[in-house]
């Protein structure tokens, strides 16, 4: 077991200035932890990997404008992914929001639908996966319908928690200062649900994500799931790797947007906080 | 139970009766396609048959087992990772970020290479389930223990308490709560990611079974399989919460 102070203490670090700045700042150690590991993917994957399994990155970024970005099919095929994705969170937060306010409105809604709410959130929905590929048929409608189901339970969740949680100090100031009903509304509770909201719609866009990989990986006979399919069953780990990274980019992309959004409207600029991101959602 | 909370409770069941009678009478006037939703009494009949079949249960071994070894090794690296992690700020302040960074990437995009590094077999669902677990649990692990108030450890210290008793009477019991949240959601995200896996691409279990009989169009024993699923689903949960309601409450 690690000493208890070394919790509070700082790193040793080298003589050098320079050396000792760049050693105690987490981004740069970032950086570097990043590069070692690329740096021994490539020694492995160079000298070692069997290449049937494995290929250096130095490959997959070759491989990638060999035979991702200058194929127009796969390349039409990701730009699908990336329509369903917006049209999926699109819908997610359009029902969520109203979902999520219709529930959280009053004391006695949120006692008596929440629990149905939390309920079905968590029902694990991938087994539910085949039966909306049959209802939707193997089109881009049932990745939609999937990320959409996916992505609007923790964004009603977080709008009715952000309800729930007003303080009743400041609901009494207002009605004591003589605010009616919709002034309350207005002025109390939907500033205070703000930052629960943004949480939501940040992990709505990570849901949203997985439903509509999960069901673009389902679905092997079109879009991007059966290229994977192809380099995988073809052991072609380069272009497979070079894939997987676009769509591993536009997942980030997606998500920095939403949190640059978090926090530029979130009031009072609190940062979006990082640590337990995903275990304030239930 | 009072008034407010007797009449909510039969908000819910009457939602649930809502739910019902809209299956059955959908079902009943053939206005929803008996392919994508067979009347309950189908269901139910493809369920009891189901649950009497060797095949059943072996593929519930085969899940059960899969989840298991997943949620071990999942279970054993986050929390060594996390606590190791735990010990330094700064380690906290480097690694942290990564970790929750790749965490709102779906790691399911990562699944063909799980594929083709393990095959269609068990091992590939094994790998993924324990990947995709990995993540809450580190990550409320490392909150857990990064997040100690520094008082009480001053305070144990101050006392005299040496390095195993701080462990066992101050950080324990303080991480305690956060950890089992950690592992409560690994628990359902490991379900959740091998059955997934099992639908896309496996040989068998519970996964598999469901989209073979979406294949075969049987969607009595789909519905079957899928009703299994929710109902186990919603006993582990029920279990899960009030497991960690006994950890608050000591």
């Amino acid at each position: 077991m690690a000493s208890l102070s070394s919790a509070t203490s700082t790193p040793a670090a080298s003589s050098t200035p320079i050396w000792s700045r760049f050693a105690r700042s987490p981004f740069w150690l970032r950086i570097a932890l990043i590069a070692a590991i690329l740096l021994l993917l490539e020694y492995y994957g160079r000298f070692h990997a069997d290449p049937a399994f494995m290929r250096p990155p130095s490959a997959v970024v070759e491989a990638f404008f060999t035979s991702v970005i200058s194929e127009p099919k796969i390349v039409s095929a990701l730009w699908l992914c990336i329509t369903e994705i917006s049209i999926a969170y699109g819908m997610s937060v359009v029902f969520g929001v109203a979902i999520g306010l219709i529930v959280g409105a009053t004391k006695f809604s949120r006692a008596a639908l929440f629990p149905i709410i939390l309920l079905l959130f968590a029902i694990p929905q991938v087994s539910f996966m085949p039966l909306v590929i049959l209802i939707f048929g193997l089109g881009p409608a049932a990745k939609i319908a999937f990320g959409f189901s996916h992505g609007i339970f923790p964004i009603i969740v977080n709008v009715v928690a952000g309800m729930r949680d007003v303080k009743e100090l400041h609901l009494r100031g207002a009605r004591s200062m003589g605010a009616s009903k919709a002034d309350i509304i207005r002025h109390v509770i939907l500033p205070n649900m703000v930052p629960s909201l943004f949480t939501g719609l940040r992990l709505g866009m990570t849901l949203t994500l997985l439903g509509v990989i999960l069901a673009e990986l389902y679905v092997s006979t079109g879009g991007v799931g059966y290229y994977t399919r192809v380099f995988a069953e073809n052991y072609n780990p380069a272009p497979l790797f070079a894939l997987i990274t676009s769509l591993a980019v536009i997942a980030i992309f997606f998500n920095e947007i939403v949190r640059i959004a978090e926090n530029t409207l979130t009031p009072g600029k609190r940062r979006a906080p990082r640590i337990q991101s995903k275990s304030v959602q239930k | 139970m009072d008034r407010s909370s007797l009449s909510s409770r039969s908000v819910q069941w009457a939602f649930l009766a809502l739910a019902a009678g809209a299956w059955y009478l959908a079902t009943a006037t053939g206005s929803v396609s008996r392919l994508f939703l067979p009347p309950p009494r189908e269901v139910f009949t493809a369920l009891v048959a189901l649950v009497q079949t060797n095949a059943f249960w072996s593929a519930v071994l085969v899940t059960a087992s899969t989840v298991a070894k997943a949620y071990v090794l999942a279970l054993i690296i986050g929390i060594l990772a996390g606590y190791l992690v735990s010990r330094s700020k700064l380690a906290v302040a480097t690694i942290e970020p990564v970790i929750s960074g790749l965490f709102t990437i779906p790691i399911t995009l990562f699944f063909p290479m799980f594929i083709l590094f393990f095959g269609v077999g068990t091992g590939s669902k094994v790998a993924y389930g324990a990947t995709y677990a990995f993540f809450p649990i580190a990550l409320n692990t490392i909150a857990a223990f990064a997040n100690m108030e520094q008082r009480y450890l001053l305070a144990a210290q101050s006392m005299g308490g040496n390095r195993w008793q701080i462990f066992r009477y101050v950080l324990m019991p303080g991480a305690l709560p956060v950890l089992f949240t950690g592992l409560r959601i690994g628990f359902f995200i490991c379900l959740a990611s091998v059955l997934g896996g099992e639908t896309i691409s496996s040989v068998a279990g519970v996964g598999r079974n469901i989209a073979l009989t979406a294949e075969l169009m049987e969607p009595g024993r789909m519905f079957a399989w899928i009703s299994f699923v929710v109902c186990m689903s919603v006993v582990l949960n029920l279990l899960a919460f009030s497991f960690e309601n006994r950890i608050r409450a000591r």
